[in-house]
């Protein structure tokens, strides 16, 4: 009985948060869309998301781009320039590109939202919003799940470019293939709809990050180690989350 | 205390709050005329801070009525709400300063988001609150990490009177102070509320602070009063939750839980 007890608190429980993370997100989505906005917030968020991931994403990219292209070429025995730029070019516009920089954006933007937010939560600058009539969904939320889903498709776009160069580089100094004809088989091999799966998986990603990283903090409690364990949780809520979703956009973009 | 025909500004009845199973305002009631202080005494625990969050709106009471100028407020919609907090400003216990904003941006952060005053305005106003506060205006554009605790609580209370409040709240408004720096606050809020007109709140459990702030005292213990005064009778109050707690005695109606 006791057993069938726990099961029933962690279900309840499950289906509660997933209500509360549902309501927090149409809550935060009505705030985006409806004025006031905040300008200067979502610029500033922009730039610390977009700009500032720019590193992390780059350097993802091109090893990710070059190790792809040295597996391919090892897996496959001999292929030519045509297949390598191939695998890496579905491979990064499709699902590395997107999904590392989510991941890598979800471990910088993720947690540093929430340390942010929970920081504020704790210290009762959340509270002193409310007593200035600022909605805090407005203030806090709105410009990060803004500017998140913009920026995430701009750095999916550099992490696409940069983890292609990092396979041609492999293939050119490494292989010795042509450059020409490798430059001409990867224009070959992309594909609009593979390519266009990756910028809606960013977009979706940007969200789920956003939302994690607000949602955690906002909710966190207890102090300085209130304030950890909602990091904690939003990078990992956000990972699996993206990992998740991955599945169902690249179900409904390519089950036919 | 409240002329006859006039609504106090704040009136509170039957206000009852509980998280889980813990009750821990049990029916409150409660008048503030206008242009009055009011210091709300009590131990640590006895549901002080919960009442102030819920007139002001940050908890959301299990029942009972909270009325600002006559208007009920519980069951507001969100821009109800906005329009009625508007009437407050809000000293928080440990300043709550937002730390990403400079000094000046935090004192007129009220003006320029929700009275829609220009920034450049808005700094003038942020500066003149701060001189009211005995802030010197070199320090407007440092960070509030920057400030010591006076100077943040300083800056807390000028941001909470840039607005020109109807009604001041004061969360243990000495906490963390050194006691001459805790009167230096007390002072700056008796000046602060005056120059406004205002009608303040305070919560507290430093008698000294409550004697210099209040025009009155009540006392809240488990969740209820259990005196209400004039801050000159509170000696001679004849209840004995007052006097053990004003004289600080360990013995007396008050069982604290102390594991020895």
């Amino acid at each position: 009985m006791r057993f069938l007890a726990s099961i029933g608190r962690g279900t309840i429980s499950t289906f509660a948060t997933i209500g509360q993370i549902a309501v927090f997100a149409g809550i935060g989505l009505y705030h985006c869309v409806r004025p006031p906005f905040y300008p200067r917030l979502i610029v500033q968020q922009m730039i610390e998301i977009g700009y500032y991931s720019l590193p992390v994403v780059g350097l993802t990219a091109i090893f990710t781009g070059a190790v792809l292209a040295l597996q391919s070429f090892n897996g496959f025995g001999f292929a030519g320039e045509a297949t390598i730029a191939n695998v890496v070019v579905w491979g990064i516009t499709r699902e590395l590109g997107p999904v590392l920089a989510g991941l890598m954006v979800a471990g910088r933007i993720g947690a540093a939202m929430a340390a942010e937010i929970g920081t504020m939560r704790v210290t009762e600058q959340i509270d002193a919003l409310t007593t200035l009539s600022t909605n805090p969904y407005k203030y806090l939320v709105a410009p990060r799940l803004i500017a998140a889903i913009a920026m995430l498709p701009l750095l999916v776009l550099v992490a696409d470019v940069i983890g292609v160069l990092g396979g041609f580089l492999v293939s050119v100094y490494d292989f010795g293939f042509n450059p020409t004809t490798y430059l001409k088989s990867t224009w070959d091999s992309l594909d609009g709809t593979g390519f266009v799966s990756g910028l809606v998986k960013a977009a979706v990603f940007g969200f789920l990050v956003a939302l994690m990283g607000t949602y955690h903090g906002y909710h966190s409690k207890g102090g300085a180690q209130g304030v950890g364990q909602a990091t904690t949780n939003a990078v990992v809520s956000a990972s699996i989350l993206l990992l998740l979703f991955n599945f169902i956009i690249t179900a409904v973009f390519f089950a036919s | 205390m409240t002329a006859p025909g006039d609504a106090p500004k704040i009136s509170v009845r039957g206000l009852h709050k509980a998280f889980g199973t813990n009750e821990v305002l049990r029916g409150i009631d409660l008048d503030l005329p206008a242009g009055q202080s009011l210091a709300v005494i009590g131990g640590s625990g006895t549901g002080k801070s919960v009442l102030i969050k819920s007139i002001i709106g940050l908890l959301e009471p299990d029942s009972g009525s909270i009325l600002i100028d006559g208007e009920e407020t519980l069951g507001l919609s969100p821009g109800e709400r906005e329009r009625v907090t508007r009437k407050f400003g809000m000293l928080f216990q440990g300043a709550a300063l937002f730390d990403s904003l400079p000094v000046w941006e935090n004192v007129a952060f009220g003006l320029i988001q929700s009275q829609g005053v220009r920034r450049r305005d808005a700094r003038e106003a942020a500066l003149e609150a701060m001189n009211m506060v005995g802030l010197d205006t070199d320090i407007a554009d440092r960070s509030p990490a920057e400030l010591s605790g006076g100077m943040q609580k300083r800056a807390g209370l000028a941001r909470a009177i840039a607005t020109k409040p109807e009604i001041m709240f004061f969360d243990e408004p000495t906490t963390g102070l050194d006691p001459i720096m805790g009167s230096v606050i007390d002072s700056l809020i008796v000046k602060s509320v005056r120059e406004l007109g205002a009608t303040a709140l305070t919560i507290t459990h430093d008698m000294a602070s409550a004697r210099r702030i209040a025009d009155n005292v009540a006392m809240i213990y488990q969740g209820r009063i259990v005196w209400h005064g004039p801050v000159a009778e509170i000696d001679h109050s004849g209840n004995d939750m007052v006097d053990q707690f004003i004289n600080g005695r360990s013995i007396g109606p008050i069982q604290l839980q102390v594991a020895v």
